[in-house]
């Protein structure tokens, strides 16, 4: 295919041409950094808390009488809970659950010598973490069902409140940051109080209680420490489908115990307390792919209109073309090369666009850097989107017969 | 002639209704997205309390040691003050007024039968508060400054849950029973009751709050809440040694919240130069470390900047719908490019005949303005949609997002602006062409 006609011919309609290359351009650097967005925040939708999601529900209670033993009133909420129909079982928390955003993180060393450099310079430095911490009354590690693959669940007699815990048990993602390449079983955690608190198990996977930094949303433990604050939270796993049921039937029992305070209404079943952490995300995604779909619309309505306006305007000239030997193949491609060579000079001025919205996209809102394979999967949608846009035009193009040379307009 | 104009255009749009269609779709969904995300923008970057922000300052200090690292994700200890230069700022009294305060959550247990305990928000602070911030009373009034000093039981409730409590009675001079939990509630005298007040945002509030849902139910002295150790909601930042329980009068923790008045911009000089002054005194008591020049002091509207209350989401929304609103643009100003043109013929026809470049200009920037009126309307109509569908969100500022007067006018300009732009260049290259070559080719 000759190109150089169909350049004297852009060249002819200057103005419209850069337009429309303006538009492709613009559309190739929002739609790639858009993309990049959606998956970057469908990753985090989608990142596992490592806990039986499915299976458990939180009912909150507040207003324990005055003067009452808070762990005594526990024992007699989870026997109440226990109860049932339904529930499998249920611990008490203080409310600091994977994606709940009640969060505790504490800082933590792996050595003391680490520790003391830590509070000689008020800064965790690189060798101290701070990974989320939780807490639950015996029976968390199972109720939770989190996966216990080293070591030994908590006994029941390292439970303590107000108090340091013994014990802890450690997510392997953070044994890994702290003792890297060595068993974390048996070792010791320096977080500032009076004793070292060894580690006792590792879990495989869990999440903290609100995401702060890609890498480091995985560090967390879990210490043998009983709820003593204003609010319980009583996390029960029961089967998926009788969630709903066991929520409903825990608040008459806890009402049936005290009926002088407050249990939060209907309680949460997991599947909505992840909703609710990530419903900015699923929106902002939504939001995402309506614009991106919105402007790929736009464009390809562009190029469609523009080639059929083309097409009328040169009804006369594709007319002589064919009387003087083009066959309909020649005069298709003719627009489908026109067309190729608008959306390459496009989308080699949007790629750079691209990555210059990316970087200024970085410094304002905090998004990584855009991986640059996007830019190829980008131009290629938009190569597509232009072929597949120009193809009806051209066609009719295609159709016009060579008799037209010989009429006058 | 602009009745001429008119007709023809409606007659060329007609020719090609498809595309008229599309272009006017295109251009009516740039702006309704545009719009509905300005709009989100414009009602939570409002003046909280027009007429009085500009004389409201909210000082700052920097008493963190020298060596104190600030955590990658944590709340910024200076956003806050602590008790001991809260109290010194409050005693020194050189503003007009001064208040410090702190928001708090309180189970009440009504005195009412049949009503179950339930929790209130509300805020801890000083006498000045109210005069300050001008909140208007229904009935009685705030608390004295005798009052703060007693650390008196007293307490002003919001109107809903005063009719709540009391129902049609007086309810100044009756005792609300407010304690945490497991612990005896403390009897508080009410006496005032303030008519429905919420600037939005809650500008007082600390950043953990939700200052476009938030509003406070009851006030009460902050002496006597730090007195009887009443539970707080906000950041709370410790360094150095704090005594587990005495964190509210330690002088290395800081919660606290602090507003002046200053009328006149001597004062609000004088106030700078005093805290500069008061932190260099502290500096040489060797309390505080860092430079004395780090005390600041925020006017509302600024504080309110540096707070950054707009989420990054909502920001990156309105970029992506002003970027839809510029795509279409551009895509409009193609296709009329295109379409003008293909009437080459027509134009130098009725150039040959008399009619200038201006009338070609004034026709053609009719037909493009037509579509961007039509683009208006229905870009009015979606920013409707688009601002329902934002007031179904879950978030904090969802139910202010609503259009007022202002805002409609602005959709109808901005829809305006963008069509004549987007036919400015089109009409341009129309009245261009010259009569007789066109003639021609005919």
């Amino acid at each position: 295919m000759e190109i150089r006609p169909i350049l004297a011919t852009l060249r002819r309609h200057k103005l419209t041409a850069i337009l429309l290359m303006l538009q492709v351009a613009f559309t190739c650097a929002i739609v790639c950094n858009v993309a990049f967005m959606i998956i970057y925040r469908a990753q985090r939708v989608s990142m596992p808390t490592g806990i039986a999601e499915d299976q458990l529900s939180v009912i909150q209670v507040a207003g324990i009488r005055q003067g009452a033993n808070p762990q005594a009133q526990h024992v007699v909420d989870l026997a109440a809970l226990r109860a049932v129909p339904g529930v499998e079982s249920v611990v008490a928390t203080n409310g600091s659950l994977p994606l709940s955003e009640s969060s505790s993180f504490y800082g933590v060393c792996p050595t003391r010598k680490a520790l003391e450099q830590a509070m000689q310079v008020q800064s965790l430095g690189s060798a101290c973490v701070q990974p989320g911490v939780y807490g639950g009354s015996p029976g968390v590690i199972a109720t939770l069902g989190l996966d216990l693959i080293e070591g030994r669940d908590f006994r029941s007699d390292e439970f303590v409140k107000d108090d340091q815990p013994p014990a802890a048990i450690i997510s392997q993602a953070l044994a890994q940051r702290l003792y890297p390449g060595e068993n974390p079983l048996g070792k010791e955690l320096y977080t500032g109080a009076k004793n070292p608190i060894r580690v006792i198990g590792v879990v495989k996977t869990l999440l903290a209680a609100r995401l702060r930094m890609p890498g480091t949303d995985y560090y967390t433990m879990l210490y043998p420490e009983l709820p003593s604050g204003t609010y319980t939270y009583y996390v029960m796993r029961s089967a998926s489908q009788d969630r709903e049921r066991v929520l409903k039937a825990a608040h008459a029992a806890l009402l049936k115990v005290d009926p002088n305070r407050l249990v939060e209404n209907e309680g949460e079943t997991y599947t909505q307390i992840r909703a609710q952490y990530f419903q900015r995300d699923t929106t902002m995604i939504s939001l995402l792919l309506a614009s991106a779909l919105g402007l790929l619309f736009v464009t390809a309505l562009g190029i469609t209109g523009l080639a059929n306006f083309w097409v009328g305007q040169r009804t006369r000239s594709i007319g002589i073309r064919r009387a003087i030997g083009a066959t309909r193949v020649d005069i298709l491609r003719y627009f489908q090369t026109e067309n190729f060579l608008i959306v390459t000079f496009g989308v080699l001025l949007g790629m750079l666009l691209a990555v210059g919205l990316n970087l200024l996209l970085m410094k304002h809102y905090e998004l990584p850097r855009l991986p640059l394979w996007y830019l190829p999967i980008g131009a290629a949608v938009l190569w597509l989107l232009g072929q597949l846009s120009v193809l009806a035009p051209a066609l009719r193009a295609a159709n016009v017969p060579p008799v037209v040379a010989t009429r006058s307009v | 002639m602009f009745g001429y104009y008119i007709d023809l255009a409606l007659r060329s749009l007609k020719r090609t209704p498809v595309l008229t269609g599309l272009m006017v779709l295109a251009i009516g969904l740039g702006i309704g997205a545009s719009m509905t995300m300005l709009t989100v923008l414009h009602v939570m970057t409002e003046d909280p309390l027009p007429g009085r922000s500009a004389h409201l300052y909210t000082p700052h200090l920097d008493p963190l040691p020298s060596t104190y690292h600030q955590p990658e994700d944590g709340p910024e200890p200076n956003d806050s003050l602590t008790w001991p230069d809260a109290l010194a700022l409050l005693q020194a009294h050189r503003a007009v007024r001064q208040a410090a305060m702190a928001g708090g959550t309180q189970l009440l247990t009504p005195q009412r039968a049949g009503l179950q305990p339930f929790d209130i928000n509300g805020r801890y602070t000083t006498a000045d508060f109210f005069a300050m911030f001008g909140v208007p009373f229904a009935e009685g009034s705030g608390w004295t400054a005798a009052d703060d000093a007693a650390h008196a039981h007293v307490v002003v409730l919001s109107e809903p849950l005063a009719r709540k409590l009391f129902g049609a009675a007086n309810p100044i001079g009756q005792t609300v029973q407010v304690g945490n939990n497991g612990e005896a509630p403390n009897g508080f005298r009410v006496v005032g009751v303030t008519l429905d007040w919420a600037p939005r945002p809650l500008f007082y509030e600390d950043a953990a709050g939700k200052p476009y849902t938030d509003s406070d139910e009851f006030f009460l002295p902050l002496s006597a809440a730090i007195d009887l150790k009443l539970s707080f909601n906000g950041n709370q930042n410790g360094w150095g040694h704090v005594d587990g329980d005495s964190w509210r009068t330690s002088p290395n923790s800081s919660w606290l919240q602090f507003w002046v008045q200053l009328d006149t911009s001597a004062q609000v000089r004088a106030y700078h130069r005093f805290l500069v002054d008061y932190s260099a005194e502290q500096k040489a008591l060797g309390r505080f470390q860092r430079p004395a020049t780090n005390a600041k002091l925020y006017g509302l509207m600024g504080w309110l900047a540096h707070e950054n209350l707009v989420p990054d989401d909502v920001k990156l929304q309105m970029w992506l719908a002003l970027g839809f609103l510029g795509v279409a643009m551009l895509n409009i100003v193609a296709l009329l490019l295109a379409k003008f043109l293909r009437r080459s013929g027509e134009i130098s026809v009725r150039r040959a005949m008399g009619a200038r470049k201006r009338d070609i200009f004034v026709q053609f920037g009719i037909e493009s303005a037509l579509v961007g009126v039509a683009g208006g309307l229905l870009g009015l109509g979606i920013a409707q949609i688009g601002l329902w569908s934002v007031r179904q969100r879950p978030d904090d500022y969802a139910h202010l997002a609503s259009m007022n007067p202002s805002m409609l006018f602005g959709t109808v300009v901005l829809a305006i602006i963008a069509s004549v732009l987007a036919g400015m260049l089109p009409a341009w290259r129309a009245c261009r062409v010259p009569p007789a070559l066109q003639l021609k080719t005919l």
